[in-house]
């Protein structure tokens, strides 16, 4: 079964929840205040080491996106319901701030209603992003901006206490990054609430994942500069991540169907525990090759690798979910597997084993109470889901170590 | 030295090279870069610069960053024209980057007359003191501003001038080589168009282009911020620095459009505005072909469609076998498709799209070396968001319709769009290009 090809629009209870949202959303927004943007942008421009910007509370208006390439600057707003940056009128820039440097911290503001992303930091090292809100506000749809913070190709990241709202990829997106703690954090109506990607090193604690399509996903995509592995996601609260998937066709996360709790695609050493996974309608946690992810594995570089390994699932509390996955294929999967009243495991995996390894055992080790392991049978175009109920996934993994914050961040 | 083969068309020059040196009975190495011949022609530059007399001297401004475009005394605006001083060289590009149907005009200034160093893929190495301008303007239906403005020809100079009647001069960008490195600052033209302001915040200018099909399109032309102005010209996104991004061998190789019958790279040369290293020596350099189509027959050429890596082709070379690397005009209709394709592609998109560059989170390296899914071929999207316009893979040979980058070249949602800065409309004849290049492809994506 190809999980590219299970996602199926709209379901009836999406549906409610987008109008929920609808009706959430339409408070009437103060005007904002466009007179600010120049001074901004001159702060930014004339920005030093050492500088703190400070954004006064209020509702200000952009029509071009912010960059900021000086090491060593902090921005720094009223909260983030008090200063609100609106790019709402925007009519360049394919973000809402761009942030190119070093030592980089960013808090108590907001940033809403970008055309593409909201908030991009791009190579830099020790960063910061604390209680800082993205919204794409209005219903979840397609039009929305990619990414509400999107730190790429950074090093020593703290991302707290933040919020993203809407994005039509992902909320809170690390991508090829090392040493990476995201922690208190909160994102719902996105695609996919948190992604971690080709990253090395990540802690996701404390967040709370909710109404998205997906909750927490930690993928590794191929022909990029760097892999990745060794993510921990544990004390997060996942939960009815069912809205319907409203990211655009070829994108990656356009392939996760909704109801999908914790998605691991082609990484390894990853491990999910003390989680509080429930309500996720297709299944509560996936695990997936490449091959079944819905990427394009086209031109993928000879070492990459495609297959996950050490994914590590326990002592989570898993409640409800399962049972109504999205699309055609996987609601047959699931009356053939549990009957029409019945729901999926708490983990579906697609069965792909790289043959360098041993077994199902090097690639997933559940110890997880009563939660159950579909193995889909994707290599053998699914003819024999099954349930392993032979304790091949009744083993363990050396648990990963802390990340720890370093140089600046040490001790936060 | 080859200035004495007035062919500027560097794809003859391998032939026309062996007459010349035949006829001069030499070598390129004897004959060395201080060529008599070189002499000569520079000589007659100078003369015929000094036959004006400047308004303006260019200034080196080592630290400030003047108020007054006129304070760099590159270019001025004066009687109905605008002036180059005494110094400054106009050049163009084979194929230049698009910026919503905007002219410009690219000049360049060296203190003391000190040459650039030769770099064969990167921008030349300026001295500290180089001052580039690249002033963007537009043909307009009238003489007074109305915020109409049309698609147009670049207008020639004539006498170190330039005629304004029925245009409107809308920014200069100033790239200054100071010690530390290059700065980027940018000038709006006043109301009376008599001098340009630096705007470090950028502006937007809202503008109404009539296309030469008489269809009229509203838009807003943005001036970018001088950190924008980084996120074109910080072309290694590591180093962060600011480079030159026009003044590069492959982009330079053209016909000169100001000095008739000479090649631009041959002029800057006469002029003593490039000069080679030691280590850079043409015979020395590599002798990897830009574009496959390109690549002449013969032993010393790799096979069309190899990826030769730069230590590979980085084979010493005898005379007969040098070329200057070179991008096609995208516009010319008679060189390959393929070679008009990537120089466009390389224009547009290779500042960021390279290795190193600012884009290499996504994977897609467009400089003219590049092959196979790194160039886009079947390569799906990584960071793209909606920029995918629901389509699998940047290229799907033969299906141009399915291609994200036709998509992001047709947008002009800044949320989709490519490039990200810089462009309003979209270019039609730019993406006609692209569009018929991968519908010439063959092969499917798996």
């Amino acid at each position: 079964m190809n999980l590219n090809h299970m996602r199926k629009p709209a379901f009836a209870c999406a549906a409610l929840m987008l109008i929920a949202a609808c009706g959430e959303k339409q408070e009437a927004a103060a005007p904002a205040d466009a007179s600010y943007q120049e001074t901004l942008m001159g702060q930014l421009l004339d920005a030093e080491p050492g500088d703190v910007i400070e954004i006064p509370e209020g509702r200000f208006a952009f029509d071009r996106s912010l960059s900021l390439t000086v090491d060593g600057v902090t921005i720094k707003g009223a909260g983030m319901d008090k200063s609100v940056l609106t790019f709402a009128g925007q009519i360049a820039g394919a973000e809402g701030l761009l942030v190119t440097a070093s030592d980089f911290t960013i808090e108590d503001l907001a940033i809403e209603d970008t055309k593409g992303d909201a908030l991009k930091i791009s190579e830099g090292e020790n960063i910061i992003i604390r209680r800082v809100r993205t919204e794409w506000t209005g219903e979840p749809k397609t039009e929305n901006g990619a990414y509400g913070i999107y730190p790429v190709q950074v090093k020593n990241l703290l991302m707290e206490e933040s919020v993203a709202i809407g994005a039509s990829d992902a909320g809170l997106y690390i991508g090829q990054s090392q040493n990476v703690v995201i922690r208190n954090n909160r994102a719902e109506y996105n695609v996919a609430g948190i992604e971690i990607e080709n990253t090395f090193d990540a802690d996701v604690y404390g967040n709370v994942a909710t109404n998205n399509t997906g909750g927490i996903l930690v993928f590794n995509m191929p022909n990029l500069k760097q892999p990745g592995a060794r993510t921990r996601v544990f004390d997060n609260e996942i939960y009815e991540n069912n809205t319907k998937n409203f990211g655009l066709e070829g994108t990656a996360v356009a392939s996760v169907p909704a109801g999908s709790g914790v998605v691991v695609t082609s990484n390894d050493n990853v491990e999910i525990f003390n989680n509080d996974i429930r309500d996720n309608k297709t299944s509560n946690v996936i695990v997936a090759s490449v091959f079944s992810s819905g990427l394009a594995t086209e031109g993928m570089e000879d070492d990459f690798d495609p297959y996950p390994e050490g994914i590590y699932v326990y002592d989570n509390a898993f409640d409800g979910g399962g049972d109504n996955p999205d699309g055609l294929d996987l609601q047959a999967l699931k009356v053939a597997v549990a009957g029409p009243l019945g729901r999926l495991p708490d983990v579906l995996w697609d069965g792909y084993v790289d043959p360098a390894l041993g077994g199902p055992g090097d690639v997933l080790c559940v110890q997880n109470g009563e939660a159950r392991v579909l193995n889909v049978d994707s290599p053998n175009d699914n003819k024999s889901p099954r349930i392993a109920d032979d304790g091949v996934h009744d083993c363990a993994f050396e648990k990963l170590p802390a990340v720890e914050l370093t140089g600046p961040l040490a001790g936060l | 030295m080859r200035v004495a083969n007035r062919r500027a068309e560097n794809s003859k020059w391998r032939q026309t090279r062996l007459q010349a040196s035949k006829h001069a009975g030499q070598s390129w190495r004897a004959q060395g870069k201080s060529a008599g011949q070189a002499v000569l022609v520079a000589a007659a530059f100078l003369v015929s610069a000094c036959s004006q007399q400047p308004e303006t001297a260019p200034t080196f401004h080592a630290d400030d960053n003047p108020e007054r475009l006129s304070d760099w005394g590159m270019i001025a605006a004066t009687d109905g024209a605008l002036k180059l001083s005494d110094g400054v060289t106009p050049y163009d590009l084979a194929t230049p980057l698009f910026s919503d149907y905007a002219l410009k005009l690219r000049t360049v200034w060296t203190p003391d007359g000190k040459p650039a160093i030769y770099n064969a893929d990167e921008a030349f190495d300026f001295p500290v003191g180089t001052v580039i301008t690249k002033t963007f303007y537009y043909p307009t239906p009238e003489n007074a501003w109305t915020g109409d403005v049309q698609q147009g020809q670049e207008r020639g100079i004539h006498d170190r001038r330039m005629a304004l009647d029925h245009l409107r001069l809308i920014e200069t960008r100033v790239l200054v080589r100071r010690e530390a490195g290059w700065d980027a600052l940018p000038y709006v033209w006043n109301e009376d168009q008599s001098d340009a302001v630096l705007k470090r915040t950028g502006a937007v200018i809202p503008m109404t282009l009539t296309r030469d099909n008489g269809e009229m399109e509203p838009f807003a032309y943005l001036v970018p911020n001088a950190n924008q102005c980084a996120g074109c010209h910080a072309t290694n996104a590591t180093t962060k620095a600011i480079q030159p991004i026009g003044p590069k061998a492959r982009h330079l190789n053209k016909p000169s459009s100001f000095m008739e019958g000479f090649n631009q790279l041959d002029h800057w040369l006469a002029k003593g505005l490039l000069t080679f290293s030691s280590e850079n020596s043409p015979l020395l350099r590599d002798a990897r072909p830009l574009h496959p189509e390109e690549a002449p027959a013969g032993p010393a050429e790799s096979r069309p469609g190899d990826a030769v890596s730069k230590d590979e082709g980085r084979a010493p070379q005898d005379e007969e076998n040098f070329q200057f690397p070179r991008n096609a005009d995208w516009s010319d209709e008679t060189a390959p498709l393929a070679a008009r394709a990537r120089a466009y592609l390389d224009a547009n998109c290779s500042h960021c799209h390279n290795p190193n560059g600012p884009a290499d989170t996504s994977g897609l390296d467009l400089e003219p070396g590049a092959s196979g899914p790194a160039m886009g071929h079947c390569k799906a999207p990584i960071a793209a968001g909606r920029g995918t316009g629901g389509r699998p893979y940047d290229i799907v040979p033969g299906r141009p319709d399915l291609s994200i980058t036709v998509f992001r070249m047709e947008t002009t949602d800044p949320g989709a769009m490519m490039p990200e800065l810089g462009r309003a409309v979209t270019h039609e004849e730019g993406v006609k290009l692209v569009r018929e290049w991968i519908a010439a492809m063959e092969g499917v994506c798996s």
